[in-house]
């Protein structure tokens, strides 16, 4: 493993990191060294996406290629743009909340979060104990799906066809059937309200999430077991795609990869919103910024979750779990601004809202993790393979619904 | 964060600067500084590089219309800063165009803190605003052809729809005024 402990919520080194056979590992030093070299020869331009299987989407990449190795790279966005903030801006408050679903769809329940966290600032609404409770043990299981996700998709780029990808997505189902017994849908769940959470938990809920927690840490072994010391996925990824943590900060990188690249900076530990102060975990900090620390971190930040989980699942209170101050119709905040911003699963996520008191937003823009990750994507792909942008790219995370907006 | 602070230790470090403390009405308390156009670039880097402040992650770049502010009005630029190193934040600054048709300039912070190159694009391409200094100001979510600026507040969409016989009033209301207008144009399109 490869994350060292820097500061005293991290975690500690917990393993020597692997390392690939020596000749491969060689073979990968010497072709980089050879991209830099001062023969550019002739440039191909090619065009990758938008309808591209590693593209997750619907998103284009301009490259020019030296041979083989990546000279220039400009993301091209929009395919999926519908203009999210101007529709929330004609319609009112709660009439945004399903849209924000629609944004990041793999992790609606932390979209619903971040917008529900902004509105409650704005409008100066208290969340009951029950309710808090309830969204941390949502969010936390958001981000197993979601990693779990991630890392299959990363494998699957590698060329590992199927079958690691399918392992994740038999535990993400699992947490998906969670969700739809909570909400009534899979992925477009529109849970959470101003001041508190939609609907009561379902009789026996609990217990059935008890039971997944419980068993999620056998199957991280299991992935773990199966991956991290796997020859191809480390020639593939040590010393790919690295993000230096000057850059990283500079290009406003949040989420694991900010972290995989040595920058303790969580902001379920800096904020503290909701009842993150009160759970015991760490943050795991890589050393390298490479793809296998960005892969290794999403790994340790899921036992992480676990553990957030049994605490919460343990101290889980009974209570209401709406502000009685809150209203659903009506509702109407006082003249002002706010920014909220949360830990999800890809990145901070924060809305910025504007009232000038009438029932809908007068402002309304969403921070997207996904795009502003891309921003430093050409510096990290410059040099490397074109195979390689494909497991770069995988391991920012991005969902186009997000992106686009 | 003590804006008030803030406030007088920008005035120090740069002299003729013009900074205002906008309020905030809401119990938010994220009450915001306005910076004037010709010292705001100094002054983001007074921010930035300043070791008490360290304000090294510039989080959210965001633009706002006024359109019946002040007479002609104006447009807004936000800027969301914190710091990974001190763990503060949020500072919100704020920049004003001086109307919404000409007169469109602001200083980029693009150079200052990359993570605004996407998010300045977004506001130019979507609000219109020109950004002095940013090394690549494409529209980012419209296509390259396209001329208005769909955020903005006045905005009325192209006339090119086919209408859903839906029973909303606005729809059917602008379905009539479509079919008027084909009738004075002298047929369909």
């Amino acid at each position: 493993m490869s994350a060292t402990a820097t500061g005293s919520t991290a975690t500690g080194p917990t393993a020597i990191r692997p390392t690939a056979t020596p000749e491969i590992a060689t073979q990968e030093i010497a072709g980089k060294a050879a991209a830099a070299g001062d023969n550019p020869g002739e440039l191909l331009e090619i065009s990758l996406g938008p309808h591209h299987p590693s593209t997750h989407g619907v998103f284009r990449m301009d490259v020019s290629l030296d041979g083989e190795r990546i000279v220039k790279l400009k993301p091209v966005f929009g395919y999926l743009h519908r203009n999210h903030e101007k529709i929330a801006e004609t319609a009112s408050y709660l009439a945004a909340m399903p849209y924000t679903d629609r944004l990041d769809y793999m992790c609606s329940l932390s979209n619903n979060w971040a917008y529900a966290l902004s509105v409650e600032k704005l409008a100066g609404l208290q969340v009951p104990e029950r309710a808090e409770y309830i969204r941390v043990i949502t969010a936390e299981l958001t981000r197993l799906q979601n990693h779990a996700s991630t890392i299959g998709f990363l494998i699957q780029e590698m060329g590992a066809s199927g079958t690691p990808l399918m392992y994740a997505f038999r535990e993400r189902e699992k947490i998906l059937d969670l969700f739809e017994s909570l909400s009534g849908s899979r992925m477009m769940c529109n849970y959470m309200r101003f001041g508190g959470c939609r609907v009561e938990l379902p009789a026996g809920w609990l217990d059935e999430v008890r039971k997944v927690v419980a068993e999620f840490p056998r199957f991280l072994d299991e992935f773990e077991r199966l991956l991290a010391g796997n020859e191809i996925l480390m020639a593939r990824t040590q010393g790919v795609g690295v993000l230096s943590k000057e850059l990283a900060i500079q290009g406003g990188i949040t989420g694991p990869i900010l972290r995989a690249s040595g920058v303790n900076y969580d902001i379920r530990k800096v904020d503290k919103y909701g009842i993150y102060d009160r759970f015991d975990f760490k943050v795991p900090i890589g050393a390298h910024g490479d793809v296998y620390d960005r892969y290794m971190i999403r790994m340790l930040e899921m036992r992480e979750s676990v553990k957030i989980l049994e605490q919460a699942l343990r101290d889980i209170p009974s209570g209401p779990i709406m502000d009685p101050k809150s209203k659903i119709r009506g509702f109407r905040p006082k003249a002002g601004e706010a920014y909220g911003r949360i830990e999800s699963p890809k990145g901070e996520l924060g809305f910025y809202l504007i009232s000038d008191g009438s029932p809908n937003p007068y402002r309304y823009r969403v921070r997207p993790p996904s795009l502003i990750n891309l921003t430093v994507l050409e510096d990290m792909c410059r040099g490397y393979n074109l195979a390689d942008t494909v497991v770069i790219f995988g391991t920012i995370d991005i969902v186009l619904g997000e992106v686009d907006r | 964060m003590n804006l008030e602070k803030v406030k007088s230790d920008i005035e120090a470090a740069v002299p003729g600067c013009r900074l205002q403390i906008v309020v905030n009405g809401s119990p938010s308390g994220q009450h915001s500084l306005l910076l004037d156009r010709e010292h705001a670039f100094a002054v983001a880097k007074f921010l930035r590089d300043d070791p008490e402040l360290c304000l090294d992650y510039c989080s959210n770049v965001t633009g706002v219309d006024w359109p019946d502010t002040e007479g002609s009005g104006y447009l807004e630029v936000v800027y969301h800063l914190y710091s990974t190193v001190k763990k503060h934040g949020p500072l919100t600054v704020r920049m004003r165009t001086e109307d919404r048709k000409d007169a469109v300039n602001l200083p980029s912070f693009t150079p200052l803190w990359r993570s605004a190159e996407f998010q300045e694009r977004e506001v130019f391409d979507l609000y219109g605003v020109v950004f002095d200094g940013h090394p690549d100001l494409r529209r980012i979510l419209m296509w390259d052809g396209f001329e208005d600026h769909p955020m903005r507040k006045d905005y009325v969409d192209p006339d090119d729809y086919e209408y859903e016989p839906t029973a909303h009033d606005a729809v059917l209301k602008r379905a009539l005024e479509h079919s008027n207008r084909d009738e004075k144009a002298g047929g369909c399109q």
